[in-house]
């Protein structure tokens, strides 16, 4: 689906977000490269702390400054660069354009108006409309999201929806203007699994209804697996590898992804096969070591691995890998296991 | 089969309801919630037990009945062939030994203010085992045994990461040699490859030790990676129980089969090739249960009698030794 000739309609380069902390810089983000096309679902997965969520929050523009400070990059969507931008027009862009769907909807749900008031607040900040056209707009809104019993729903509060159904009226605030990216940060993480399949399904076929993209930002690579076209792979604030949701899973280049893969049990499988973990924690983002980041964890590391970060490469066709083996493992000199 | 030297622990017609207050609530006829209602499993000796289902649906309070934190509202709990709910206080303090637990969290289930030693060695102390000498030895040996650096004693949890918070958890359970472990989401807040190290480290913990565990979570992959059988609940009922290889590959149950289909595998060919199940609607409030079987509002399959009836959960020999289900169309494929 996604091929080169596809519109690209956002390129993160170089992208650098610090936070200057008492402790230390944090290097939440340390060089985040990527694009993102039209009507693609590109998916980011890493452990906890890998610098996921502030890739987002960046991009929106939602960093609390200071502590944090967006050090260096170029976030280029509609051809404009965001962070050059003037606040003006940033307004435009952010929760407009693009918009973003938490994994806690009480992040962008306020819990004292009822979610009529708010969709058509949301409406009416972008849209010259009247009342009562934005109204309707709210009411068709409420079933694009599978929201049923909608005039009665118009008047209802956010705690009285069950967490499913807030994770839908969130759903619902963030197409409210027909963005063209639509971020989700774990959206269905604290859903139950039932639930989950109902949302991620939605903001799918929202996807396909209107040709917009969606970065979805998740630790399951089920998910990953079934929605995504492309991936990024994080590793303390970096990425480390970039490919096909199909190269990443069936043709792994890096040792992170590989132990990451190697991590999660599958329900298909017959064999009860050891889950070959990967040893030990993530480094602290304060003190990095001076090589690869991965490098301490890391089965594969050899001399060079210690000594400097590896450049990326791409390794095969729209293959990005940043690890000095990869090579080895592209030509079968070095086995994965 | 089923054979009483075999079960360790055998649970009967185990109920517990919480009152709420009227006027607590808003709704004043607002009467119980339902949170276990009349489940009935055994664990067999050295297996590993696996409960999963959603939120809400009454795992964590089983386990809590199991361990006695809890008085049940009706039913019987046997360990070794004894109702301990009918145990002596001398027994109990046995009981309590013999059956130790892992919680979900490992940073709230850990004091901040003590010592990683200091928590290993509560129960030791609680027990009255042994003497100061003998205690921080057999500390040292189980740190050991759980993979952490045995001269990490006097540290702090706060200065450990969160699998190796979840090992000090586990060290805790162990120090007294327990014969069941009730395992309620002990890796559920832990990294994907976190998670592997502590699910290895509990297996071959089960082997060295001999070991019986109630593994509970809501991760149905996670959940079918360590088990022997697996039962799963809905709102406070045991509505399927089966090896676990069997109800992957024949669940009789519409929510198992809701369930495992909802659950996207790790593999993008094969996922884009898969028919998903998506089952509709919430999960019911416990507060007031749908009549009939409670899963019918969302069951594709359900028909006239299901909102009319219970039903039971019964064995169905051709699909498997052992494999029950509480369906008036068990096995029944649902199309979508
Ligand atoms: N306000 C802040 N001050 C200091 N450090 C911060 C702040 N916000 C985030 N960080 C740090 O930035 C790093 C990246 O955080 P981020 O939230 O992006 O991780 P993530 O990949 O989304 O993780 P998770 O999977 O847990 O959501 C973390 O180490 C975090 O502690
Ligand atoms: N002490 C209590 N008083 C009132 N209701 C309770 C109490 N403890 C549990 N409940 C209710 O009983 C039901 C079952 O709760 P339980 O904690 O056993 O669920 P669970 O299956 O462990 O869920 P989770 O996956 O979220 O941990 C829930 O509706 C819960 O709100
Ligand atoms: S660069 Fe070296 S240390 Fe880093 S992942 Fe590759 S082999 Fe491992
Ligand atoms: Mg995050
Ligand atoms: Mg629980």
């Amino acid at each position: 689906m996604a091929n080169n000739l596809q519109e690209k309609i956002l390129e993160v380069k170089n992208l650098k977000t610090y936070f200057h902390t008492d402790a230390g810089v944090v290097k939440a983000v340390d060089g985040v490269n990527f694009d993102l096309k039209r009507g693609e679902t590109l998916g980011i997965v890493g452990e906890t702390g890998s610098g996921k969520s502030i890739t987002a929050l960046t991009i929106l523009g939602l960093i609390p400054i200071p502590p944090g400070k967006v050090e260096s990059g170029e976030i280029i969507f509609e051809g404009q660069d965001l962070l050059k931008c003037k606040i003006s027009n940033l307004k435009h862009f952010r929760g407009n354009r693009i918009s973003m769907i938490f994994q806690d909807p009480m992040t962008s749900l306020n819990p004292v108006f009822n979610i009529g008031n708010q969709l058509i607040e949301a409406i009416q900040a972008h849209q010259n409309l009247s009342k009562k056209q934005s109204y309707d707009k709210a009411l068709e809104l409420l079933d694009m999201v599978g929201i049923s019993d909608r005039k009665k729903r118009m008047k209802s509060y956010p705690h009285e929806f069950s967490g499913g159904m807030r994770q839908r009226a969130m759903i619902a605030m963030a197409i409210a203007n027909s963005p063209s990216i639509l971020i989700a940060d774990e959206p269905t993480t604290a859903l139950d699994v039932t639930i989950q399949a109902q949302i991620l399904e939605l903001i799918d076929g929202l996807k396909k209804k209107t040709n917009s993209s969606v970065i979805l930002i998740t630790h399951d690579l089920g998910v990953i697996a079934k929605y995504a076209e492309r991936v990024m792979v994080m590793y303390a604030g970096k990425p480390v590898e970039f490919a096909s949701v199909n190269d990443i899973f069936y043709r792994p280049l890096h040792p992170y992804n590989l132990g990451l893969i190697g991590s999660v049990s599958k329900l298909n499988e017959e064999k009860k096969e050891r889950l070959k973990p990967i040893k030990g924690t993530p480094p602290s983002l304060i003190d990095l070591p001076k090589g690869c980041t991965f490098a301490l964890r890391c089965k594969f590391a050899i001399k060079p691995c210690w000594d400097s970060f590896p450049p990326t490469i791409e390794e095969e066709q729209n293959h990005f890998v940043a690890c000095f083996r990869a090579k080895e493992f592209l030509n079968g000199s070095l086995k994965r296991e | 089969m089923k054979s009483e030297d075999t079960v360790l622990l055998e649970v009967k017609n185990l109920k517990k309801y919480f009152y709420l207050r009227t006027g607590f609530f808003f709704n004043k006829t607002a009467g119980s919630i339902k949170a276990v209602d009349n489940i009935n499993f055994f664990i067999r000796r050295g297996e590993t037990f696996g409960l999963v289902g959603e939120s809400g649906c009454g795992k964590s309070t089983a386990a809590r009945l199991i361990l006695r934190l809890i008085q049940p509202t009706s039913g019987e709990i046997f360990y070794k062939g004894k109702n301990i709910l009918t145990l002596k206080r001398s027994q109990m303090f046995k009981y309590r030994k013999e059956i130790q637990i892992i919680f979900q969290d490992p940073y709230a289930s850990l004091s901040p203010r003590m010592t990683i030693g200091d928590i290993v060695s509560e129960p030791l102390e609680v027990h009255r085992i042994g003497d100061k000498n003998s205690r921080i030895k057999e500390i040292k040996h189980t740190l050991k045994i759980v993979g952490l650096n045995p001269e990490h004693v006097n540290r702090y949890p706060h200065e450990f990461s969160g699998g190796q918070r979840q090992r000090v958890g586990i060290a805790r359970a162990l120090i007294l040699q327990p014969e069941l472990i009730i395992c309620d989401e002990p890796v559920s807040a832990l990294d994907v490859s976190v998670q592997a190290q502590i699910l290895n480290l509990m297996i071959d913990l089960q082997k060295e030790f001999n070991l019986t565990y109630l593994f509970i979570a809501h991760d149905l992959s996670v959940v079918k990676y360590v088990s022997n059988r697996i039962g799963v609940m809905y709102l406070g009922k045991i509505v399927e129980v089966a090896p676990a290889e069997d109800l992957y590959k024949k669940p009789l149950h519409p929510y198992t089969m809701g369930l495992l289909s909802a659950i996207p595998i790790p593999d993008p060919d094969l996922e884009k090739q898969r028919q998903r199940i998506i089952l509709p609607g919430d999960v019911p409030s416990p507060i007031n249960p749908p009549s009939g079987c409670r899963f019918h509002p969302r069951c594709p399959n359900a028909q006239d009698i299901c909102s009319k009836q219970e039903p039971e959960l019964k064995n169905y020999p051709e699909n498997g030794n052992n494999h029950f289900a509480a369906c008036f169309f068990a096995g029944k494929p649902i199309n979508n």
